[in-house]
């Protein structure tokens, strides 16, 4: 048996389609965990990078608060939390919101503050207030760059929400922990497959989002 | 329970003993992820096509899960340390490669013909010129793999005990006793803290010729 075998006899497994345990049901509740983490990472992460970018200020704090971020550990953040506040949303959130703001963070500022200073320049000499340069000119031309620190987030949430299923929440970690412990490999390699697809399928979501939004004048530069 | 720093007994380590382990466990797959690096970033810097694709297969490598990568490898490597540092290993390269590839990019043509005209051959140009003009670019890189790397660990753990300090999260779990979980959770930050400022100094001692002041990064 190697792992091909186990993932085609997962899947192959009519079972694994259906009910409360199904990959559908499974695959829901993984999705809704990364999105909920990523909207409130991006909540935190774009405002604070774009207004720091704007002004080039600061850089040195965010790298620290990035620096701390990565450096708690994601997976003993969320046991600490449910010892100290109990099961729940709040011990999944927590440490999935410290892990993606970092990337976030760093790269929307990083990007808007390396923004070519010349049409800026041109933007504030025909008068536009600030508000309106960050967001006309310095946001779409950092745009690709923004996208690529939201994209590393969002896959790290992606895969890193199987851990939801340690303190007995759903997802799809949830075949990877139950696997472990009953002893069923194949169960196992499903779940990581699933995961992992999952995380490239984030990357594709990204990549169109990139070819839609992006304007065409700033992607020939790239 | 007479110390704080008492480490319940079915983890066979003290508590310095779990620091070496952590230590251990997420500075060599670093290393390795150098040292691969270091060559794959160099084909990247002579064959400009290659890039690219690279950037493509490391970012996806990046994509799969540790979790799964973990249990994926039990069935060639156990539960081991080697199967949590495979993968470690395997994730410094999406940020070690970029930096190394920006940062010897990043040496002026003219630098390099200077180097040429002092009759430097191309393996000494490299190790002598190119490598420390990029320093400070890779020592970027480093701190950030560095720092996730002794963050990941713990999640090593989940595969039968091989997260070093993350070991710690399921003891607190089983015997109640969430204090281990806070002494793994403020160790692990503490270490990270730290390697990330040891190498912060090493880039300091590295490249005499560059401003003290903080690194821009």
């Amino acid at each position: 048996m190697n792992i091909l075998h186990f993932i085609q006899a997962f899947f192959g497994d009519s079972a694994h389609w259906h009910g409360y345990d199904g990959i559908p049901t499974r695959f829901g509740e993984h999705l809704h965990y990364c999105l909920e983490a990523l909207a409130l990472a991006a909540a935190i992460g774009l405002p604070v990078g774009l207004v720091t970018g704007h002004y080039g200020r600061g850089g040195n704090t965010l790298a620290l608060i990035a620096t701390a971020g990565r450096a708690l550990p994601t997976f003993g953040l969320l046991v600490l939390l449910v010892l100290l506040v109990g099961f729940g949303m709040l011990p999944v959130m927590v440490p999935l919101i410290v892990l993606a703001v970092p990337p976030i963070l760093v790269t929307t500022y990083e990007a808007v503050r390396s923004v070519d200073p010349s049409p800026v320049d041109a933007a504030r000499g025909m008068g536009m207030p600030e508000s309106r340069i960050l967001f006309q000119v310095e946001l779409p031309v950092a745009l690709p760059l923004i996208l690529g620190g939201l994209r590393s987030a969002a896959v790290q949430i992606v895969s890193t929400a199987t851990i939801a299923a340690y303190i007995g929440l759903g997802g799809l970690g949830r075949y990877i922990i139950d696997g472990l412990y009953q002893r069923n490999y194949e169960k196992v390699v499903g779940g990581a497959t699933l995961v992992a697809g999952a995380a490239l399928a984030t990357l594709a979501v990204f990549w169109a989002v990139g070819r839609f939004a992006v304007s065409p004048g700033v992607r020939r530069s790239a | 329970m007479s110390g704080y720093f008492d480490i319940p007994s079915d983890l066979q380590h003290s508590y310095l003993g779990l620091i070496g382990l952590h230590l251990r466990e997420a500075l060599i797959p670093v290393l390795a992820g150098l040292l691969l690096s270091l060559p794959v970033a160099q084909l990247c810097v002579r064959f400009r096509w290659l890039y690219p694709p690279v950037l493509g297969v490391t970012t996806v490598l990046y994509a799969i899960p540790s979790l799964a990568f973990f249990v994926v490898l039990i069935d060639y490597t156990g539960q081991s340390e080697t199967t949590v540092m495979i993968p470690l290993a395997v994730y410094s390269l999406v940020v070690l490669v970029p930096a190394i590839v920006d940062g010897v990019r990043s040496v002026p043509q003219e630098t390099l013909d200077a180097a040429t005209a002092m009759g430097f051959g191309p393996v000494r140009r490299y190790l002598q010129v190119q490598l420390p003009i990029a320093v400070p670019a890779i020592i970027a890189g480093l701190r950030v793999a560095t720092v996730s790397s002794i963050s990941l660990v713990s999640v090593g753990m989940l595969i039968g005990n091989q997260g070093a300090l993350g070991n710690l999260l399921n003891d607190a779990n089983i015997y109640h006793r969430p204090e281990l979980a806070v002494t793994s959770v403020v160790t692990t930050a503490a270490l990270a803290i730290l390697a990330d400022a040891a190498l912060a100094l090493v880039r300091v001692v590295l490249t005499p010729w560059m401003p003290r002041k903080g690194a821009t990064r």
